[in-house]
């Protein structure tokens, strides 16, 4: 066949393509090849196909689908943290003559990958999939206001992962910093496939989180329960609500700027280049005007877990309910502000750089109040510390040394010394971790019983617990240190010799915070094993407030058989306290929507679509366009999307789903 | 714990659960639908933003009023104008109910869209036959982006509608494809509202100045 | 806590950063310790609060107070939100005074407390970052270096910084903080060294694959010393004409230091107007051209590549110009070149194709 055939057919895949000269990579892939076989195998020994595809990747349940995100997020953690330990382990021998075990150029593609897939494939995810899981129920709602259009936000998210996860053993990944930044991701720079991948990942997974969003304000705004006003919502849901209108203003954003650097990459416009009128600045701008609110599109929604959690186990209401509202939309609005203290030192002007650097303190004020609010709502109560609450206070405890450390980078001249370097590197993991993950870790925990009837094992659960509270202290502080000394980031080989007991230690502190996410697994695989012992039959293990707490553990598929009418803040709290006892009898047909497969199959198609466009291959690209629009609209011809539970089966499921609720 | 707290109990009981048959959420299809507009409206403000940018950056290459042709572009927005009030009408047709005078406003609004998009290609192809071609400055890349952009949105209109066409056929004017007729016009106006921004930010100004 | 902690940690060390050798860098830590100090004076009480109401509301101390409708107090709200922002408002106004002190545009006009002789001029330095080294311009002395900066100390520096390619920063944290060095941009730095010694400098910002070994040596002397150490330059075999220049710009890392006894005259402003290549238009011509037209914004980074410079957008490549997508993270062979062959890939993993390379080759 002759050479331009090939190159037609194939683009630029070739057998250079594979790395078949990389150990590490071979091995990974040995591993996970072996692992997806014993996994595929299982579930076709054990006939689970068609249950799989009937009741979970194609249903339109928002329970279904928070769940499969937080799988996601749960196993794209493992990945993120695989290229943690190997950034920690070369930099721990990186010194003088030792040139550590990897090149610049597989160095540069980890660090990449690890915030790229953290932030995008583990943080949103997980976010998203409590949310999902959590909000409609606390709302008192049936489902979402879209629950199709849920289904392929999820498969969006799911595609543009799988596309990241190809990069891996086909070709390469971005080398050019976790957002991409020009002049590295430039064509002239980086003629590879690396970021080819990194940006139709995230433009298909980007698509998907912008749905996701849309959906959420929506059912928030459209879907409460009656009498359930604004503020007579649950703190959660008004993070969430925040957290989602903030991820609609800035996605696009992110899109665009994304967007315009595949023209330049596959069209040769002149939008990010040195020359004939690009700027690359431009590019830092607009990825920054998504990536600064993006912080808080991901913690805003954690201070609300906090805060269900902090009542929850105080048994108390939350302390100052409208404060902590008014701080929160206070902060989604200053949050649009601040992003050019990213790059201080670009030289805007000094008074330039002083309006970004004190709006960012600002935001420190309605972030300072809500750790008050937390302190005075753990004041006068009575503090159960079972494994959420240990969470919150180790978030406490940690999170408020991060927001020292972030005010501090905001005043301009001593950013000048500190950007860049690993003091801020550390910074944003304290508030990363010791916000986001710990909080998401809470939230799991704390819902958990939710979604599945028993609790998770509490043994393996304080292992995660002080795995990751002590390992990321024994892995941060020495970055804070070599920071301060003026070490910068993303350097793969170290000249100074007394640099490396610190990074030996860091490297011991994150082999502990291993501990804790093999922990976590474990909590959640034992819980499985001894889910009898753990049982609730309550549906409301640990003395909830809100609704979620309301309905049986795990809810049935229309989660409220009748609609809970609310008349105060903390709902259930108030149904308990006035003794209230639900009706069991006098049901009607629910209303739900049916599943589809017509996210799986667009999602498939998105994937296939970017993987033409990553590698040449036009043909596969036009093809996979084309079907997924075809498919698009097929779908649209379809009118038939819901059906009627009939009141018989209602009361059935709810008498075997239901035990004597709120005892 | 829980029985603590002090609550006055209101005088009669009040409901906790409705108990006859509810459907929440309704209208939310069209907010969510104006909450994507306000989405995609960012994407072309993005697009505004660098074009506003690069507007002078030429790079030694021909500037606005070495290329762009006023009488052409007016009669494209007239063309895009029009098609807002056709559309108009098959909306007015679509509250009394008529199927076939919907049917027959909807072609026409996308005859006229064709028209826009044919006339906005024939402009492309005199600028890049020209060489002023998107990759020869930033201007140019800027200006083929926000306009081309404008138009791809136009064309998935125009794909919309045939598809609408089909289904209101099929199927009537039921609920399900008033609604999906709602979501379009909101859709197809703010393609003019775009439209205007562009014809006064890019063409307008790029040629007075 | 953890800064006390690091404080300490960092008390025995000559660290950069915290124990600098030059004025500006000098007064950025003091700014880090008041901050620091500042906020401390809210977050140590906090953390106390915490620690305190954790343990006495615990559950099992039936001694505690239980008040389950405690929700809403007045007057402690209003504390919580002020007390945050009387901080924030004696932080803001040490950022807003600090930041235009300390404004890397500024002129030093004062050193250790001296006022400086407004007469003498600041020493002019033209810093080039180069993929992937750093070159040092003296216009006065008319000498270069590469990778290494020599400093009098207790003078005035004026630094303009531009890049060929890639966005570094210019730091040495001795010194003074970071400026972006940027292509077809100019930024400035003034700084101050104030001990002699030889201190470390590299590029704090990502640039691709010789980015970590991107380092120069910043060697502070006295001025005796300093004339020397230019006397030694001048006494180099090498020289910066437009050739030397242009075989230099080729991507190499881990470069060792060196010193041009010439430097071509105007080649800093050629390189900022990206027009260093012979036969390439200038950008300030293109934009004063450009710019003739008038409009809102001014023109920026007008500059034109060499003929072929430019890369083909992969839609536009024809089928046999599809160069395949290797994967090429296998370790390298051992000993690169570097300058010795600055051409040779085994120099860089990043497959960069830079006009400079293109032309030189034809």
């Amino acid at each position: 066949m002759s050479e331009t055939l090939l190159k037609i057919i194939f683009g630029r895949l070739s057998w250079e393509s594979f790395p078949i000269h990389e150990p590490i990579l071979l091995i990974t892939f040995a591993v996970v090849v072996t692992l997806g076989a014993v996994v595929v195998g299982a579930v076709t020994k054990f006939g689970l196909w068609a249950w799989l595809w009937r009741d979970w990747f194609t249903s339109v349940d928002h329970k279904k689908i928070g769940i499969m995100y937080i799988i996601l997020g749960i196993v794209m953690l493992l990945r993120g943290f695989a290229d943690a330990l190997m950034m920690r382990a070369q930099q721990a021998i990186a010194f003088g003559a030792n040139q550590g075990y990897l090149n610049s150029h597989h160095y540069d593609q980890i660090f990449t990958a690890h915030g790229t897939i953290m932030i995008f494939f583990v943080a949103i995810p997980l976010i998203v999939g409590l949310v999902n899981f959590v909000m409609p129920l606390q709302i008192g709602a049936r489902d979402v206001a879209f629950p199709y259009l849920n289904n392929l936000s999820f498969w969006l998210t799911v595609a543009g992962a799988l596309l990241t996860m190809v990069s891996l053993f086909v070709g390469e990944f971005s080398r050019a910093g976790w957002l991409n930044y020009v002049p590295v991701s430039n064509l002239q720079n980086s003629p590879d496939t690396g970021p080819d991948y990194y940006l139709w990942a995230l433009q298909i997974a980007g698509v998907g989180t912008t749905l996701s969003s849309i959906n959420m304000v929506t059912t928030i705004i459209k879907m409460r329960a009656p009498g359930m006003t604004m503020m007579k919502m649950p703190v959660f849901c008004w993070t969430a609500l925040c957290s989602n209108v903030l991820a609609i203003a800035i996605f696009p954003v992110l899109t665009g700027a994304f967007a315009l650097l595949l023209l330049d990459r596959n069209v040769g416009t002149n939008f990010f280049t040195n020359d004939l009128g690009g700027n690359p600045m431009m590019y830092w701008n607009l990825v920054w005007i998504w990536g600064h609110p993006e912080v808080y599109v991901l913690v805003l929604p954690v201070f609300g877990i906090y805060s269900e959690i902090t009542a929850t186990f105080s048994g108390k209401p939350l302390f100052g309910y409208s404060s902590m509202v008014y701080a929160t939309v206070v902060i989604t609005i200053l949050s649009y502000l601040v992003w050019l203290h990213h790059f201080f030192t670009m030289g805007s002007g000094a008074s330039v750089n002083s309006f970004f650097g004190i709006a960012t303190m600002v935001i420190a004020i309605p972030t300072g109040a809500k750790i008050f609010n937390w302190l005075f709502t753990m004041y006068r109560g009575q503090i159960r510390f079972e494994l959420p609450m240990m969470w919150v206070v180790a978030f406490m405890l940690t999170f408020v040394v991060g927001g020292m450390t972030g005010v501090l980078l905001a005043v301009p001249p001593a950013d000048f010394v500190l950007h860049n370097s690993l003091f801020l590197v550390a910074h944003f993991h304290n508030v990363i971790i010791g916000g986001v993950v710990f909080g998401l870790f809470a939230g799991m925990t704390y819902w958990f019983p939710k979604a599945f009837g028993f609790k998770l094992d509490p043994f393996w659960g304080k292992v995660a617990f002080w795995g990751w509270v002590v390992g990321y202290w024994i892995a941060w502080t020495p970055i804070y240190i070599v920071g301060l000394m003026g070490t910068t980031r993303r350097v793969h080989h170290f000249d100074d010799p007394t640099l490396q007991p610190w990074f030996i230690i860091a490297a011991i502190g994150a082999l502990i915070i291993l501990i804790g996410i093999l922990g976590f697994v474990m909590s959640i695989v034992m819980g499985i094993v001894r889910r009898e012992q753990y049982r609730d039959l309550t549906g409301d293990p640990w003395g909830g407030r809100t609704l979620e707490w309301s309905t049986s553990s795990p809810p049935p598929a229309y989660n409220f058989a009748f609609t809970p009418v609310v008349h105060k803040l903390d709902a259930w709290h108030d149904m308990k306290a006035r003794g209230h006892q639900r009706p069991t009898g006098g049901y009607r047909r629910i209303h739900m929507p049916r599943n589809t497969g017509a996210g799986v199959i667009i999602s498939a198609l998105a994937l296939a679509l970017g993987f033409g466009m990553v590698w040449y291959i036009w043909w596969l690209a036009a093809v996979s366009f084309v079907a997924l629009l075809a498919v698009a609209i097929g779908h649209s011809f379809n009118y038939d999307r819901d059906y009627f539970i009939p009141p018989d089966e209602v009361a059935r499921a709810e008498r075997t789903d239901l035990a004597p609720v709120g005892a | 714990m829980d029985s603590v707290t002090t609550t006055a109990f209101p005088a009669d009981e009040p409901i906790f659960y409705l108990t006859d048959a509810d459907e929440h959420g309704a209208g939310a299809t069209m907010l969510g639908f104006w909450i994507y507009l306000m989405s995609d409206a960012l994407i072309f403000a993005t697009l505004f933003a660098t074009f506003g940018v690069l507007s002078t950056s030429y790079a030694g290459g021909p500037s606005p009023r070495e290329i762009f042709e006023l009488p052409l572009v007016a009669l494209n927005t007239a063309l895009l104008l029009v098609s807002s009030i056709t559309y108009g009408m098959a909306m007015i047709e679509m509250e009394s109910g008529r199927i076939r005078a919907v049917q027959a406003w909807l072609a026409v609004t996308a005859l006229f869209g064709f028209a826009f998009v044919g006339v906005e290609l024939h402009e492309f192809a005199g600028l890049i036959a020209e060489g002023a071609t998107p990759q020869r400055s930033a201007f140019l890349s800027a200006f083929f982006t926000l306009v081309a952009t404008h138009g791809l949105h136009v064309t998935f209109g125009l794909v919309w509608i045939a598809v609408m066409l089909v289904q209101v056929g099929q199927r009537g004017l039921i609920e399900e494809n008033k609604r999906r007729l709602m979501c379009l016009g909101m859709f197809w106006h703010l393609l003019d509202v775009v439209w205007i921004g562009v014809f006064t930010f890019v063409y307008l100004l790029g040629v007075l100045r | 806590m953890l800064l006390a902690a690091g404080t300490l940690a960092l008390g025995a060390c000559q660290r950069a950063v915290l124990n600098p050798a030059g004025d500006i860098a000098l007064q950025q830590r003091n700014i880090i310790y008041a901050s620091t100090g500042l906020m401390l004076l809210i977050i140590v009480p906090v953390l106390i609060l915490i620690v305190v109401f954790a343990w006495h509301y615990r559950a099992t101390n039936r001694a505690a107070t239980y008040d389950p409708d405690f929700h809403h107090s007045a007057s402690l709200e209003l504390f919580i939100w002020s007390a945050p922002l009387l901080i924030i408002i004696c932080l803001g106004a040490l950022t807003w005074s600090s930041t235009h002190l300390l404004d890397p545009f500024r002129p030093i006009d004062k050193v250790a407390g001296q006022a400086l002789d407004p007469k003498v001029r600041p020493l002019h330095i033209q810093v080039v970052s180069l993929d992937w080294k750093w070159l040092f311009i003296y216009p006065e002395q008319g000498i270069a270096t590469v990778n290494e900066l020599a400093l009098p100390v207790n003078r005035a520096v004026r630094f303009d910084i531009t890049s060929t390619n890639m966005m570094n920063t210019f730091y040495a944290p001795t010194l003074a903080g970071m400026i972006y060095a940027m292509p077809g941009m100019q930024s400035t730095l003034h700084a101050v060294l104030n001990r002699p010694g030889e201190y470390e400098g590299f590029s704090a910002n990502y640039s691709g694959a010789g980015f970590s070994d991107m380092r120069f040596k910043l060697r502070g002397m006295d001025q005796a010393g300093f004339d020397r150490w230019v006397t030694e330059a001048k006494g180099s075999r090498r020289s910066l004409a437009t050739a030397d220049y242009l075989a230099l710009v080729r991507p190499s890392e881990k470069v060792p230091a060196m010193r041009f006894a010439t430097v071509q005259p105007g080649l800093f402003d050629r390189i900022v107007n990206r027009c260093a290549i012979p036969g390439t238009p200038c950008m300030k011509d293109v934009m004063a051209h450009d710019g003739a037209g008038g409009g809102m914004m001014p023109p920026a980074n007008g500059s034109i590549p060499a003929p072929g410079a430019k890369p083909d957008g992969a839609l536009f490549k024809r089928p046999h110009d599809i160069a395949p997508g290797p994967n090429v993270t296998k370790p390298r062979q051992p000993g690169a070149p570097g300058t010795t062959d600055p051409a040779s890939p085994r120099n860089r993993d990043l497959s960069q194709r830079f006009p400079m390379t293109a032309t030189l080759q034809a």
